[in-house]
């Protein structure tokens, strides 16, 4: 096996263009190392990405925020800016494994392991975030929903890295939200998970919104049929009922130890109805 | 197979060893350089046993590559006393028998160094909070929350 540490994105993207055998990405290593240790992934060649410029940043654009590959979620809990306009994304972020875990681990790397479970995922899904890839045919910009295809497996093409989640600048009245459920307080997978993401009009009706609802299938799942429920209405009973109804129906879960159909579908619209609240509140809406 | 060549700062000290590059910053510690203070639980981040502070970072040394260290600084439990001197926390450790067989003790004495170093005045919710990524099943915690409680109102008052 060989460890390099790039200085550059190019470099990084050539060294995995030209490998041979196993290559794997480096950088909060948090599902990585495990699965080194686990005998589930022997690779070749690791690059670590954490020592090329600007990876390890979240940067204020004139379009929102640009967040780099090696940023670790306790950093995006450190960004007040960060907090105050995507609270939701944050909150989702923070809740990736211990305080130990959230010193390496990235969103990046979240999306990538393409875990249908993933915390960060729905959020961003639901913020419209959007996935910044470089490799051998250049620069490309996908919808976050687009990296992961099933569990485990993404649309990354060899010699692709995401070199950053770019997230817009809000627009007024805006607010997200992200709610998971646990039988824990902390430190524990998604059962099932939502996240909401509003915009409210003068008058405090929603504008546009966009639900997503996370380990209820094998990806995470953007609801739309559900933000159309929310669309012109202010969250009174009737919608938010609707909203659960239709995302209990969206959900094409398993059951598993953790979680039966039945009650996956449950709560997910239990989770979606929450978090709609939430978002709305944060939006200034009442 | 060659192995990797690693500058590093350690407790302060200028570090230089070679490991394999698929060798965990918890393995060089503990193998290469003597440092057995961080502990090996579960290898997989979910005990907190082998917590280290990496340029001020608490993490898992157990999920990092020895590799990594190249440059940064290392912060373990063995940089905690300074000779006969015990650390607040040791001391109240130690006072308030906050440990029984030892194991996870060297994690949270990092972390609980790590919280206080970020907030020196933590609630009782806040101490349990910033440590649950540390694993005890001897104490029952309830000892180690006293302990911090004391270490921090002693730190405030140094």
């Amino acid at each position: 096996m060989r460890y390099i540490r790039p200085h550059s994105l190019e470099e990084a993207a050539g060294l995995l263009a030209g490998s041979t055998g196993t290559a794997a990405i480096l950088a909060g290593g948090s599902d990585l190392l495990v699965r080194m240790k686990g005998g589930f992934i022997e690779p070749d060649l690791i690059v670590d990405i954490k020592a090329i410029d600007g990876l390890g940043e979240i940067r204020e654009t004139a379009e929102g925020f640009s967040i780099g590959a090696a940023v670790p979620c306790a950093l995006m809990g450190e960004s007040a800016a960060l907090k105050r306009e995507w609270p939701g994304v944050v909150e989702a972020a923070r809740l990736i494994g211990s305080k130990q875990v959230q010193g390496r681990c990235t969103i990046v790397g979240n999306l990538c392991n393409a875990s249908p479970a993933a915390d960060s995922v729905p959020a961003l899904v639901a913020a419209g975030a959007r996935a910044l890839i470089i490799g051998p045919g250049g620069r490309r910009t996908i919808p976050v929903e687009a990296v992961p295809t099933a569990p485990g497996k993404t649309s990354l093409a060899k010699g692709e890295i995401i070199e950053a989640i770019l997230l817009d600048r809000r627009a007024p009245r805006s607010g997200d939200a992200y709610l998971r459920f646990i039988p824990r307080t902390e430190m524990d997978i998604a059962v099932v998970s939502a996240g909401v993401n509003l915009t409210l009009d003068e008058q405090g009706a929603v504008e546009s919104a966009r639900v997503a609802v996370g380990a209820a299938a094998p990806t995470v799942l953007l609801v739309e049929e559900a933000a159309e429920v929310l669309i012109g209405s202010k969250l009174d009973d009737a919608t938010l009922e609707r909203l659960a109804k239709v995302c209990s129906g969206a959900c094409r879960p398993i059951d598993d130890k953790r979680g039966t159909v039945e009650f996956r579908r449950k709560v997910a619209g239990v989770l979606a109805r929450r978090a709609a609240t939430t978002a709305y509140a944060r939006a200034g809406g009442k | 197979m060659a192995g990797v060549a690693v500058s590093t700062t350690i407790n302060g000290d200028n570090v230089e060893y070679l490991c394999q590059p698929d060798e965990t910053l918890l393995d060089v510690l503990r193998d290469r350089l003597g440092l057995t203070g961080a502990k090996e639980g579960c290898g997989t981040g979910d005990c907190g046993a082998c917590s280290i502070i990496l340029d001020d970072r608490l993490v898992c040394s157990c999920l990092v590559l020895g590799a990594e260290a190249e440059g940064r600084r290392v912060e373990t439990v063995e940089g905690m006393a300074h000779g006969d001197r015990l650390h607040p926390l040791q001391q109240k450790f130690l006072e308030h028998a906050a440990l029984q067989c030892g194991v996870c003790t060297p994690g949270f004495l990092i972390a609980a160094k790590d919280l206080l170093a970020k907030n020196p005045d933590p609630t009782e919710e806040e101490i349990r909070f910033g440590l649950a990524g540390n694993l005890c099943r001897c104490t029952g915690y309830d000892k180690i929350v006293r302990a911090v409680q004391d270490a921090a109102s002693v730190m405030k008052g140094a």
